[in-house]
């Protein structure tokens, strides 16, 4: 994509995308979604070298996977709107016989999707397996992979973690939505993470922080410092500082709508936010 | 009746090594990841010959189902290798999410099934895993009898496209079905060939039904013996025909009652052709430790409790 203000319509479009998926369902998770819609923008946009002529195996492309299913609505925004299926499909979202359920599976097919997810705690694993075959099959492209701050409290993310770290698995860019919110408060309140990047490079990671993680340059430029830095044998962790909810006023600040969708009126508030920038589905 | 010669007693788990090495000779997709337990899984050899292949993940059960998940996104076919206890209970999420309801083409490979593995105890004596895993949509479960059927399994295994839960055992047992055996995944083996009752046996206890049905054709009793090696799917038809020639069953598996292939027979029977049945299984406990030969006789798994049950579902007829 060539522009930024190509691409901050394309995420201001996803935003309405995510609210509509939930609204229509009155379900759904629309904060994290939102607090991502700038990631899996530049991603899918800018950075992944992969085919929507969706293979499995996804020999010689880059590959992707989602560890926190629950935010399945920017994600199926994003994969619909870069060509993987057709965008008229996110009306099916979380209605039966959709192939976009709840959280995203494999096993309905849809293109886009190697994993299934949602239980949290298992996409750290899937990820570093998936760049050990890579490895194994001489194939260069990159895995990327997204968790919840949250979830980093499952604790096999640390047996992957450990895993990656000391094999020097650096093919892989793991990035964590570090929003300091979960279901029931502030990640400190719950269960608190500590120094995430201290808890990383202690597992022999390179971190990178991304302070403005709802910023696009931002984004693109920690992608890029990333990809440097592949090759070096250690795993790579970006540590995104997202906003909860970024974009519509009355879901930030706040862990509310991590998994509440909004009213008929609190939509229209919210779409108003973000005006229709590439046609809604 | 058929006479079936115990060729040297060996380990089923010998088998899997065996069938793995093999493999690794084979098909250079077959990959083998360990939790720590390479010996005792006779994965040796295999990481020996492939370095390049055997993935030590350390006690780490779970990041080791998810790895196997990922590995097979671009061609892979993992072998991951523990005791039946951490392949199953402690991942079953890990099984649930990332391989069985994702697709994945893994095979879970289980050493130390049931009470047999002795003297470690309970805590390491499975005897739900074929119920926790028969219960995952799209699983395949074997549970193979000896060494060479062991060896044959495994190698079928790689050659079937879809997760596979391949259970086997810790203690040296005879070793009686054919050296270089076809493994036809779902397809029941007809042992022995009679009127009277059917043994319907998986695992270990195939060897004792054997020894059970020699001991009733002693009281002029003909027995139908059957190996079921695959618990899922299930061959139904062997089972529903063999019901049909006897009118009772006896099924044995070193395994609780409740889960296991006794229920997935007598849910077959109860359904297609309601028959008499018994049950040789555990009975709703836990293990303890002891020598396998001390516990099979204490939770009544071998050829003598199969011969009270035959006679006792004869009766019911």
């Amino acid at each position: 994509m060539s522009s930024t203000q190509q691409l901050q319509d394309f995420v201001t479009q996803v935003r309405r995308d995510i609210l509509r998926q939930v609204h229509a369902v009155n379900s759904g998770h629309p904060g994290g979604s939102l607090g991502c819609a700038e990631f899996f923008s530049v991603l899918f946009q800018e950075v992944l070298n992969a085919s929507t002529d969706f293979d499995m195996d996804g020999k010689e492309e880059d590959l992707f996977f989602l560890s926190n299913g629950h935010i399945s609505p920017v994600y199926y925004s994003v994969l619909a709107r870069s060509g993987y299926f057709p965008v008229q499909e996110l009306n099916t979202f979380r209605k039966l016989d959709s192939r976009l359920q709840g959280h995203p599976t494999t096993h309905e097919g849809l293109p886009g999707v190697r994993i299934a997810s949602g239980s949290l705690g298992q996409g750290m694993s899937v990820a570093i397996g998936a760049a050990l075959t890579k490895k194994l099959n001489g194939d260069q492209h990159l895995v990327y992979s997204l968790h919840g701050d949250g979830e980093l409290q499952e604790g096999q993310n640390w047996e992957a973690i450990m895993y990656a770290g000391s094999h020097g698995v650096d093919n892989l860019i793991a990035t964590v939505d570090y929003n300091k919110k979960q279901i029931d408060g502030a990640t400190d309140d719950v269960l608190p993470l500590g120094s995430l990047r201290k808890k990383f490079e202690a597992f022999d990671w390179d971190v990178i922080d991304v302070k403005e993680g709802n910023n696009l340059e931002a984004i693109r430029n920690a992608f890029k410092e990333a990809k440097a830095k592949t090759g070096n044998k250690k795993p790579i962790v970006i540590l995104m500082h997202t906003e909860m909810g970024n974009g519509v006023d009355f879901m930030m600040n706040t862990h509310a709508w991590h998994g509440k969708a909004p009213n008929d009126e609190q939509l229209e508030s919210a779409l108003a936010q973000n005006p229709e920038t590439l046609g809604d589905y | 009746m058929k006479t079936y010669e115990n060729t040297g007693s060996k380990d089923t788990r010998s088998g899997f090594g065996a069938g793995l090495t093999e493999l690794g000779k084979t098909n250079p997709n077959v990959v083998a990841l360990c939790a720590d337990l390479t010996g005792s899984l006779k994965m040796d050899e295999f990481k020996a010959n492939h370095p390049e292949r055997f993935f030590q993940v350390g006690i780490a059960e779970a990041n080791m189902i998810g790895l196997a998940a990922g590995m097979t996104i671009g061609g892979k076919i993992p072998f991951t290798g523990t005791f039946a206890n951490f392949s199953t209970g402690r991942v079953y999420d890990q099984i649930r999410q990332s391989v069985a309801y994702s697709g994945k083409n893994v095979k879970i490979c289980a050493s130390h099934a049931g009470i047999t593995l002795g003297e470690d105890g309970a805590t390491h004596q499975i005897l739900e895993d074929l119920g926790l895993m028969k219960m995952l949509p799209g699983m395949t479960v074997i549970n193979t009898c000896d060494f060479n059927q062991t060896k044959a399994a495994t190698k079928a295994i790689a050659a079937h496209n879809g997760p596979v839960y391949l259970r086997f055992g810790r203690p040296k047992v005879a070793n009686f079905t054919p050296e270089n055996q076809t493994f036809e995944i779902g397809k029941a083996v007809h042992l022995q060939e009679g009127t009277d009752v059917s043994i319907i046996a998986t695992g270990h206890l195939v060897w004792e039904a054997l020894e059970a049905a020699k001991r009733l054709h002693e009281k002029g009793i003909t027995t139908d013996v059957i190996n079921i090696h695959t618990i899922k799917p299930l061959d139904e038809a062997a089972i529903i025909n063999s019901a049909k020639k006897t009118g009772c069953i006896v099924t044995a598996e070193e395994h609780n009652f409740l889960g296991g292939l006794g229920e997935s027979v007598a849910r077959t029977l109860a359904q297609h052709h309601p028959t008499p049945q018994e049950f040789v299984a555990t009975q709703d406990t836990f293990g303890e430790s002891g020598t396998p030969a001390e516990l099979m006789e204490k939770y009544g798994l071998n050829a003598k409790s199969i011969v009270e049950k035959a006679e006792k579902v004869i009766a019911r007829k």
